[in-house]
């Protein structure tokens, strides 16, 4: 089956380290407003999210997001408790049904509610890896380390990754306005420095798909979703080669990364850009990141949803042919998903 | 609806009070190999694997699929987790079959669980602590309030959630997976339970059960190849409403009618009581099934009660419900509703043993979640749309 299905409109909150006083649904709903508001489109044929109880500590999230939507009459609509490019995927697949023709997603995340790396922990294997304690950061810094040793990379690498991101974080309204990283900094855990380590924020982002002819009648550019594959590594730290992503590899493989100009990764560490720029066969004449990436709006269940978002406005304004919005899921790139969007569909 | 996708193997753990002998990895690979075993097919057939489950404080381990990803040999294959409350179990198979019908891949996995003994499911389903007082304590404080509207507006007499209590559990006995097997369990054994939430009698309740279920789904050429019979999906559906605000009809939900309508018509059935063959629907409060009687369409609004009271729902009634026991019987929250599509798929594919519907045709399974807000719903068939 196949079907032209693009991405139409992408909204997102001006991320932010700590946002006190909001609620999730506060967060999200002026976000869901405006992109209802921007494609006029108020009854989507499938509406999915992205979210994570363990953020507020307390059951069904998404539950309450439903009354930001306005789930009345009766939607139908889907949950995953992924980061929301997961949503993406469940809905791009539910539009390759050709009865509807539109579908929301939104992902939101308030990871300032509770102590971050330490609720991650709590993803690991519940018997053998969780009851030690390792925190999100320590597990980074293996792969960090990992990664150096192999590709021979240097803290002056990582340190470069972090400067360029902050740099164009400054650039974009909805990103932390970061200052440059300083080399005296001390380790958080060594080899990663804080500057290394993506800041938690808090916020939201949705985006609108539409197929075929609504997509042109939605959007002047749709980005057109060209090639979308997602896949899983091991779970168990020393049972994958830590210093490369071979889920990613394949999953660019398969969505056809080669070719693309610009690429928004969900590297939430400075290594982890090197590691996916290596697996998806990024050369130096991709650009990487333009938004400052997940090293400057690190949202936390929406902050893939925000590349695709980020990289789909390339298409929109015309700047770019053809573009790569990648996310990830669980510990050290466990999982990852890349969407390929281009200016003129697949013919 | 799109390509043909159909039901190939169908797996599903013994459910228990408490599954101390497996770790939740090994619970769901129990599920997953009997499914596969069904199907005849190994780990390395599967092209991808949707899992799903009831939110994650139940076990505490924030979005388990990352560690579940290597038991249930997902690795280099796509994977993803479905949470949409009660429902999630259906939402889950729904989603899987998506992926077959819209051509991306020919055999998928699908697994959902629960395992209740590493927690305390009445905890944390009192929605809003740690940060409010709660007002209701567990589902069942939740759900009371509609069942006494129920009760009040249809006028149905006080034993009706009785007899379907003894209804499901007589059907659990020839159930080997069901959990609660009660040997000459009666009215008056439940009447005789303590009363937990003004009308909720203790035997009037579900379980809370350690358990998972599995299933294969595969594209019309892969279901040709299949040792078993399979079961067609004929329709789809899920549908979504606001927990809270003025007017909503809690008692009667519009979006489990909209999504009976949905599927229905995706069917093409018009009389359900009439061209289904039987139904697992989720009633985890015995009075449940009088009010989704209604809400499907299997009779009028105010009329559920008399068609459970004349006993059109046994297993030798004329539109069997919960054939296998039901929730009342086993209740791993997360994989209930997948039970629910798994037996509805058993029957219809002739395999569902004692509890067999005979000559079932065409089932209906059906899930709901959230504050009888979420649903889900499948129906299957014998003959291939």
């Amino acid at each position: 089956m196949t079907r032209e299905i693009a991405v139409v409109a992408f909204v997102q909150t001006r991320h932010r380290t700590r946002e006190d006083g909001l609620s999730e649904v506060e967060m999200l709903a002026p976000v869901i407003t405006e992109i209802k508001e921007r494609t006029g489109v108020n009854r989507f044929g499938f509406t999915c999210s992205g979210s994570c109880d363990y953020l507020a500590g307390t059951p069904f999230a998404f539950v309450q997001a439903l009354d930001a939507v306005g789930a009345w009459p009766p939607i139908s609509e889907s949950h995953v408790e992924m980061d929301a490019a997961w949503a993406l995927y469940e809905a791009y697949v539910r539009l390759l049904h050709d009865d509807i023709d539109t579908a929301l997603v939104y992902g939101f995340g308030k990871p300032s509610q509770g102590d971050f790396r330490e609720v991650m922990t709590q993803q690991l294997d519940p018997y053998y890896l969780a009851p030690l304690g390792p925190d999100q950061v320590s597990l980074a810094a293996l792969q960090a380390r990992a990664h150096m040793e192999r590709a021979g990379a240097k803290e002056d690498d990582l340190r470069a990754v972090a400067a360029r991101a902050r740099a164009a974080g400054r650039d974009n309204p909805f990103a932390l306005h970061l200052d440059d990283p300083a080399p005296d900094e001390d380790y958080e855990v060594a080899p990663l420095r804080p500057y290394d380590i993506a800041p938690t924020t808090d916020g939201a982002a949705a985006i609108v798909l539409a197929a075929g002819d609504k997509a042109r009648e939605l959007c002047e550019r749709p980005a057109w979703i060209t090639g979308i594959d997602h896949r899983a590594d091991a779970h168990g730290l020393g049972a994958r080669d830590l210093s490369r992503s071979e889920s990613t590899r394949v999953a660019g493989e398969r969505a056809g990364a080669r070719g693309v100009e610009v690429a928004e990764l969900h590297a939430q560490f400075t290594h982890e850009e090197l590691i996916l720029r290596e697996a998806l066969g990024l050369g130096d004449d991709v650009t990487v990141n333009p938004s400052g990436g997940a090293m400057t709006a690190n949202t936390v269940m929406a902050a893939g949803l925000v590349r695709i978002g980020e990289a789909a406005a390339r298409i929109h304004d015309g700047t770019a042919g053809k573009v790569l919005g990648h996310a990830s899921s669980g510990p050290c790139l466990q999982q990852n998903l890349v969407c390929v969007m281009e200016g003129e569909p697949r013919g | 609806m799109g390509n043909p996708c159909a039901v190939i193997g169908v797996g599903q753990t013994e459910y228990r009070t408490r599954r101390l002998d497996v770790s939740m990895a090994g619970l769901l690979r129990e599920a997953a190999r009997r499914a596969l075993q069904d199907a005849g097919l190994d780990w390395d057939d599967i092209d991808a694997v949707v899992v799903g489950k009831a939110p994650d404080l139940f076990e505490g381990v924030m979005m388990p699929e990352a560690y579940l990803a290597d038991a249930l040999g997902a690795r280099g294959k796509p994977m993803m987790r479905v949470h949409t409350a009660g429902s999630v179990g259906g939402s889950t198979a729904i989603v899987a079959a998506g992926l077959v019908q819209s051509g991306l891949h020919e055999r998928v996995l699908t697994v959902a669980w629960e395992k209740q003994s590493e927690s305390n499911a009445t905890w944390a389903l009192t929605v809003n602590s740690p940060h409010n007082t709660s007002l209701v304590v567990g589902a069942g404080g939740y759900f009371a309030p509609h069942i006494r509207a129920y009760i009040a507006r249809s006028g149905a007499p006080a034993h009706i959630g009785t007899l379907v209590a003894v209804k499901d559990r007589q059907n659990a006995l020839k159930n080997p997976y069901a959990h609660l097997k009660i040997p000459g369990i009666s009215r008056e054994m439940v009447e005789a339970t303590p009363m937990l939430w003004e009308p909720i009698r203790y035997l009037e309740t579900c379980p809370s059960s350690d358990g998972a279920c599995a299933m294969v789904l595969a594209s019309e050429d892969a279901a040709r190849r299949a040792p078993n019979p399979p079961a067609w999906v004929l329709g789809t559906s899920m549908r979504s409403e606001p927990i809270f605000f003025a007017g909503r009809d809690t008692v009667l939900p519009q979006g489990g009618r909209d999504a009976a309508a949905d599927v229905y018509r995706q069917a093409g059935i018009t009389d359900p009581r009439r061209e289904l063959d039987c139904a697992e629907v989720y009633v985890p409060f015995s009075w449940y099934e009088p009010m989704w009687l209604e809400n499907l369409g299997f009779c009028g609004a105010g009329e559920g009660w008399k068609l459970t009271e004349a006993g059109a729902t046994a297993l030798d009634g004329d539109i069997p419900w919960n054939p296998s026991g039901g929730v009342l019987s086993s209740n791993p929250i997360g994989a209930s509703g997948m039970i629910r599509f798994a037996e509805a798929a058993l029957q219809v594919r002739g395999m569902a043993g004692e509890h067999q519907v005979e000559g079932a045709r065409r089932a209906l399974g059906h899930a709901y979640g959230g504050g009888a807000q979420f649903f889900a719903m499948w129906i299957v068939g014998s003959d291939k749309p």
